[in-house]
């Protein structure tokens, strides 16, 4: 059984803005049948290039509704220039956080958005002209390309979670390895070890700590029943309350530094200490 | 912690089942009491051992074999690894088996696997099914060969139910020398088994899926066939198995198999009542819904539906509301992003096996509770329906 927020269930239970907006601006079709999840995204744009209205409708599991419901709240009154930045992690993250088996829910629900927008403003869809890798799920190279970038992806096995390129016959894991390898390469010195980055503003720590927390620890602390909520971030400080069953855990203070502080030392900053809320 | 069975709709019994109360009474004193070694010279350790003894006979009756063909194991993984690899070392120079598409994992992922297990490079014939999910005999004759090892095909297909004429397949096999195994754990008390009167060599069974607890399985050796352990250690099971046996478990699944003995025309004739009519109600209620599995040669308990156009996981989760439990071949709920191989190796459209669901039934389901399936899936369906680009076009 995965383990889905509240929020994910809360959007598949009661699913906002079903449907096909009349007479749409733009319209985003991704998926199909074959692959087990598709997305029909439809949307109305006014005059001053703001979203009025979002509407989706949905092929697939319980965290692709969830991605699809949420994405149309969050593009419903924003303006298009905006909405062209949201990112996956931007879908992930408003659900509270998606099983990591799952991200490539909300991968489609920003390639639906991208669709959208392009059909809106005539362009042409930079994803669809790579080459194509994965031909059981048709995926190009150039989304695995940037699902790598944007995902600090480092493994075959993060590629297939996050596109679904190559969790099928598998023919492809090579090139995959291929593209990763080669990607990971190309970044530039600085986004290529962000954990090592020693210059780091309190807002991108923040941001980071949170990102590692959702994704990572919060779901492994779950499985024992406990829970974790970042508190404050002062300097290299990062103070913490554990919730559920780790709080007045024995083990907790072991969890504390063994687990969580080496995550986030491994990933966000390697100076971190964390402390538990006094 | 509480798990509420009482208020939960169970039709998850392919996947395991309740362990019946009178399972665990029989148990309860080897819990307690009686915590004997059933190897010990003194008698609170032997009569452990004669409960022990007591419970392979329940075991052999239901299969119709004998007592020392009984051997106990941790599980029906464990006896399908152990049945496959004995046949290998007893034929080093045979290098090929025989198998099926649909197996469960405990035999495909052996399979797959046994070249690096081994050291030696095995050719593997996996044996097609046919939209029905049956098989072909001629092609499963043409493949048999001076060279084949082992054939080893399911009883009962885990998802679908269709059953294999596996007592017919073990005779070709006899007449050409190879061994035969089944991995019968979905078919054993389900449907009247008599290995006596067959040639089949090796069966696995496990508790868990006849009402006794996980952790306790069987596999049958018949009189006479080579067998080389899998695990080594004590003298334990005539040095078949090694390993101080799970005695609780065992003489629970002894209480389970009279117990399957005494169900089996009630599994044939009312649990089967039940099936058909959950199947009829929904097949006939749910547009665009269809049954996967030939409709007759199954398990009376199975039925495994696909609603087009809609995805497993989500249908599963909304029924997971109303406290509904089930299966699904979808995808999703496996953490893969393929389908089930079972429906994919029977050719079912994508259109249809992302949104299969397997409800399976025990003697504990209650015609209200089909009922209440009945009332609560069209809406689910149609609800989803509505959310699905696919729907509209194809309405």
């Amino acid at each position: 059984m995965w383990e889905y927020t509240d929020k994910v269930q809360e959007h598949f239970i009661h699913p906002k803005n079903v449907g096909e907006v009349e007479n749409p601006d733009g319209v985003g079709n991704v998926g199909s049948l074959a692959c087990g999840d598709a997305l029909k995204l439809t949307i109305k744009v006014d005059e001053k290039d703001i979203i009025t209205d979002a509407k989706f409708k949905t092929f697939g599991c319980a965290s692709a509704i969830a991605s699809s419901s949420v994405l149309t709240e969050m593009l419903k009154g924003m303006p298009l220039a905006e909405a062209k930045n949201i990112t996956n992690d931007d879908i992930a993250e408003a659900l509270g956080g998606l099983p990591k088996e799952k991200m490539h829910c909300s991968v489609m629900g920003r390639e639906a958005l991208e669709a959208a927008i392009a059909d809106f403003t005539g362009a042409i869809l930079p994803m669809a002209q790579g080459e194509v890798v994965c031909e059981c799920f048709g995926v190009t190279d150039l989304e695995v390309i940037r699902a790598v970038e944007e995902n600090s992806l480092r493994s075959v096995e993060e590629i297939t979670n996050f596109t679904k390129a190559g969790g099928g016959c598998g023919k492809c894991e090579e090139r995959l390895r291929e593209i990763l390898v080669k990607t990971v390469e190309d970044l530039p010195e600085k986004a290529q070890s962000p954990p090592k980055e020693k210059r780091m503003t309190t807002l991108q720590k923040i941001k980071k700590i949170e990102q590692v927390l959702e994704r990572e620890i919060k779901p492994t602390l779950k499985k024992d029943g406990g829970s974790i909520e970042l508190i404050d971030v002062d300097g290299d400080f990062v103070t913490v309350s554990l919730r559920g069953a780790c709080s007045g855990c024995h083990s907790s203070q072991t969890t504390l530094k063994e687990y969580v502080e080496k995550k986030l030392r491994e990933q966000v900053l390697e100076t971190l200490i964390v402390e538990e809320e006094k | 912690m509480q798990c509420h069975s009482d208020q939960v709709v169970y039709m998850d019994n392919n996947a395991t089942t309740r362990i019946a109360p009178e399972v665990v009474e029989a148990m309860m004193p080897f819990l307690t009491d009686c915590y004997g070694n059933p190897s010990s010279m003194h008698t609170f350790g032997g009569q452990v051992g004669q409960a022990v003894e007591q419970a392979r006979e329940s075991i052999a009756r239901l299969i119709g074999a004998r007592a020392e063909e009984i051997v106990f194991t941790s599980c029906g993984t464990e006896s399908d690894s152990t049945a496959i690899l004995s046949a290998l070392q007893t034929f080093p120079e045979k290098r090929h088996i025989v198998t099926t598409r649909v197996e469960h994992p405990a035999v495909k992922s052996l399979c797959e696997n046994l070249d690096n297990l081994t050291g030696h490079k095995h050719r593997i014939t996996w044996l097609s099914v046919d939209a029905d999910g049956t098989l072909d005999l001629e092609s499963y004759r043409q493949a048999l060969s001076d060279e084949t090892a082992i054939v080893s095909v399911m009883w009962a297909n885990n998802e679908t139910g269709v059953l294999f004429p596996v007592e017919e397949m073990a005779r070709i096999a006899k007449e050409r020398g190879v061994l035969f195994h089944t991995d019968a754990v979905q078919a054993v008390g389900k449907v009247p088994i008599n290995l006596g009167a067959t040639d089949i060599d090796f069966l696995s069974l496990s508790g868990h899926k006849l009402h006794a607890p996980k952790g306790v399985g069987v596999l049958y050796v018949a009189k006479g066939t080579p067998f080389i352990p899998f695990i080594n250690g004590g003298h334990q099971e005539h040095g078949r198995r090694g390993g101080t046996e799970n005695v609780a478990s065992i003489v629970g699944l002894g209480k389970a198999c009279e117990l399957a003995g005494a169900n089996m025309e009630e599994e044939n004739t009312r649990v089967r009542a039940l099936r058909d009519k959950l199947e009829a109600g929904l097949l006939g209620s749910v547009p665009k819904s269809l049954l996967n599995g030939h409709a007759q040669d199954r398990l009376p308990n199975t039925a495994n539906i696909s609603f087009e156009y809609v995805e497993g996981e989500a249908i599963l989760l909304h029924m997971n509301q109303h406290q509904i439990c089930a299966s699904s071949g979808s995808a999703c709920t496996s953490g893969s992003l393929e389908p089930s191989h079972v429906l994919r190796a029977m050719g079912v459209p994508f259109t249809a096996a992302h949104g299969s669901i397997r409800f399976s039934l025990s003697t504990y389901n209650s015609e209200e509770e089909i009922d209440f399936v009945l009332e609560k899936m069209p809406a689910i369906i149609a609800k989803l329906r509505t959310m699905s680009p696919f729907w509209e076009e194809n309405e």
